[in-house]
């Protein structure tokens, strides 16, 4: 039997479809795919380019969003950011839905001790303020987006293990799991082909918000200076060069933030449909 | 109650020993020995503090062995001097700023709650109203806004160019010698963008959260019969529906407690609050070693502490729970 059935597929894209916001989202972050990729061709200027005799420029037809302290093209550096908030969202959240998903199958398939240890760890983890301890380890290591995406993929797997855990509390006592271990089926086979698929909508509604989380932490440790280091761009370290010439050139301040509270937002729009289609039932 | 507050006292040690081991783990995450890094890394480790460090941790003893000495000095509170010049105690001034971030940190709490808690309320029993969508479209604003640019804003705005609000510190200049009313009109108008921004970031989940909740109640059969019976509106949703409403709320009281305490590091730094959050920036930034994990244990066990109080308070609601 397959584990998702297309028309159930179907349904649930139509159900997203339906849904004018969630939509809107889901351009917002599609055009951010395609501009990060094409970065290099659709900027006129380099994210580097200096040109001292064009500093602290304020918007204008050359420079939509105009140029920073060092004559740099602030737009272009917008494009170039947006490749690194992508970057840091995805690989961040796709180790803590592996990390999260492994954890919350093998204590809830598993139980008795092996559930224990794994949950008793989540409980743990949530102790800690989860920004002090990203800090703390990045304060041991070197700065770098490496050791950044790991960091924050590693402190935020603990509510999608929770969630795959009570799915698969659930699921593993349903018939069509009892009857493919009344036919012998391994535990392997059971986890990856009956009992995986069915436990997987909610990590997709929490990986896509998760990928906002990500990009929002990201920023506030590069705004921190300890994040992703100039002069590679990026919108938090922006923003950071930006907060000396509030002043007088509010355009270094105001439209790093704005590019990165539009892609949060259009990655919650994107999370909350996924979610209202995926689970019908929930009153809104 | 007492079976049960009892029971969830004795749940703390697991869980402290787990914060303990694991920040051990983030002590020893550093490539190579501790102390080199330091010292290859801070030109201000001096070979007396490098000598402090290898005494403190006693890097030359085995794991186990590290591990258990350095719990018996966290038992008596004791986390090593801090690297700085100063070279204080880790907990002298750890002690300094607490009272300042957990202040802070209860104001925002307590005007978060009080606004989101209403705010919620409409929002539900407006459902699909232009009100209702209003509150969704700003709680997507509040989720979405990066906290350290919101306070760029309003620095800007309130500070700059209005120039009506101060936007850094907690006194004016020799406000320390300002007393009673002075001083707290003093205080207070430094803290309103803190707090504004603070309050701003959590106020859109936790609002959403009572207006889903509330929609939950409003679907149960109790409410129907206590709209068929006759009871006003006002009745309804405030007696019956609401005290239901509030008790899973009680629960993000202890949720939302790690990220105040952790988001403190981000406004304390920007407007300058002498708080823990901005002496952990400093620690990392100077890579003061002990100091950073003092501070690490010490959020964690707040937390902890947070927690515990959050499920009392909800055994103290729900009977269901103490009796249970």
């Amino acid at each position: 039997m397959p584990p998702v059935k297309t028309y159930y597929s179907r349904e649930i894209f139509d159900r997203f479809s339906a849904n004018r916001f969630a939509c809107a989202g889901a351009l917002i972050v599609i055009a951010l795919f395609v501009i990060s990729f094409l970065a290099p061709y659709i900027t006129p200027y380099a994210p580097d380019d200096l040109d001292a005799y064009h500093v602290l420029l304020p918007p204008s037809s050359l420079h939509w969003m105009g140029t920073d302290e060092l004559g740099r093209d602030v737009l272009t550096r917008i494009i170039f950011g947006a490749r690194i908030s992508l970057k840091v969202g995805f690989v961040a959240v796709g180790i803590s839905a592996v990390v999260g998903t492994a954890a919350g199958l093998l204590a809830g398939y598993f139980g008795r001790w092996v559930d224990q240890l794994l949950m008793r760890l989540v409980d743990i983890m949530l102790c800690f303020p989860t920004f002090f301890l990203i800090l703390a380890v990045i304060a041991m290591l070197e700065p770098s987006i490496w050791y950044i995406m790991i960091v924050i993929g590693l402190t935020g797997w603990m509510g999608v293990a929770r969630l795959v855990r009570a799915e698969v509390l659930s699921l593993r006592e349903r018939e069509f799991v009892l009857a493919a271990r009344g036919i012998g089926a391994s535990d392997l086979r059971i986890i990856f082909r009956h009992v995986l698929p069915n436990a997987m909508s909610p990590v997709l509604v929490t990986a896509t918000l998760g990928v906002a989380g990500a990009i929002l932490t990201e920023s506030a440790l590069s705004f921190l200076g300890i994040g992703v280091q100039p002069p590679t761009p990026s919108w938090g370290n922006m923003l950071t060069a930006g907060k000396d010439y509030l002043e007088f050139a509010w355009w270094l301040s105001l439209f790093p933030g704005l590019a990165i509270l539009v892609t949060v937002i259009a990655y919650n729009l994107v999370g909350e449909g996924l979610q209202d289609a995926l689970d019908p039932r929930m009153p809104r | 109650m007492f079976a049960y507050l009892l029971k969830r006292v004795f749940m703390l040690l697991p869980l402290f020993i787990g914060i303990t081991l694991i920040t051990f783990v983030v002590i020893h995450l550093a490539p190579g020995e501790p102390v080199e890094m330091q010292t290859a890394l801070s030109p201000k480790a001096s070979a007396k503090s490098r000598e402090r460090l290898r005494e403190y941790y006693g890097l030359d003893k085995p794991l186990h062995v590290q591990y258990i000495s350095w719990l018996g000095r966290l038992s008596r509170l004791d986390f090593g001097r801090s690297f700085s010049p100063d070279g204080r105690p880790v907990i002298d001034k750890i002690k300094e700023r607490i009272p300042v971030t957990l202040s802070i940190n209860f104001i925002a709490l307590v005007l978060e709650f009080g606004l989101a808690i209403p705010i919620g309320i409409i929002a539900a029993t407006h459902r699909n109203s232009l009100i209702d969508k209003g509150i969704t479209f700003l709680v997507f604003i509040g989720f979405a806004v990066p906290t350290f640019w919101l306070s760029l804003l309003m620095m800007y705005v309130f500070g700059v160019k209005l120039g009506i609000l101060p936007i850094s510190g907690l006194h004016s200049l020799g406000g320390d010698r300002l007393t009673g009313f002075a001083w707290l009109l003093d205080t207070g108008r430094h803290l309103v963008l803190p707090l504004g921004v603070a309050t701003f970031g959590a106020l859109a989940g936790l609002s959403r959260y009572t207006r889903a909740t509330m929609l939950e109640v409003l679907g149960q059969d109790y409410i129907t019969t206590a709209r068929g019976k006759g009871l006003p509106e006002r009745v309804v949703i405030y007696r019956h529906a609401l005290r239901n409403a509030l008790l899973p709320i009680i629960t993000i009281l202890g949720f939302s407690l790690p990220g105040l305490i952790g988001g403190s590091v981000i406004f304390e730094t920007i407007f300058a609050i002498p708080g823990m959050g901005q002496l952990f920036y400093q620690g990392v930034m100077s890579r003061d070693y002990p100091l950073v994990m003092g501070i690490l244990v010490i959020g964690a066990l707040l937390t902890l502490v947070g927690n515990l109080l959050a499920d009392l308070l909800y055994a103290v609601a729900d009977p269901r729970i103490r009796h249970g």
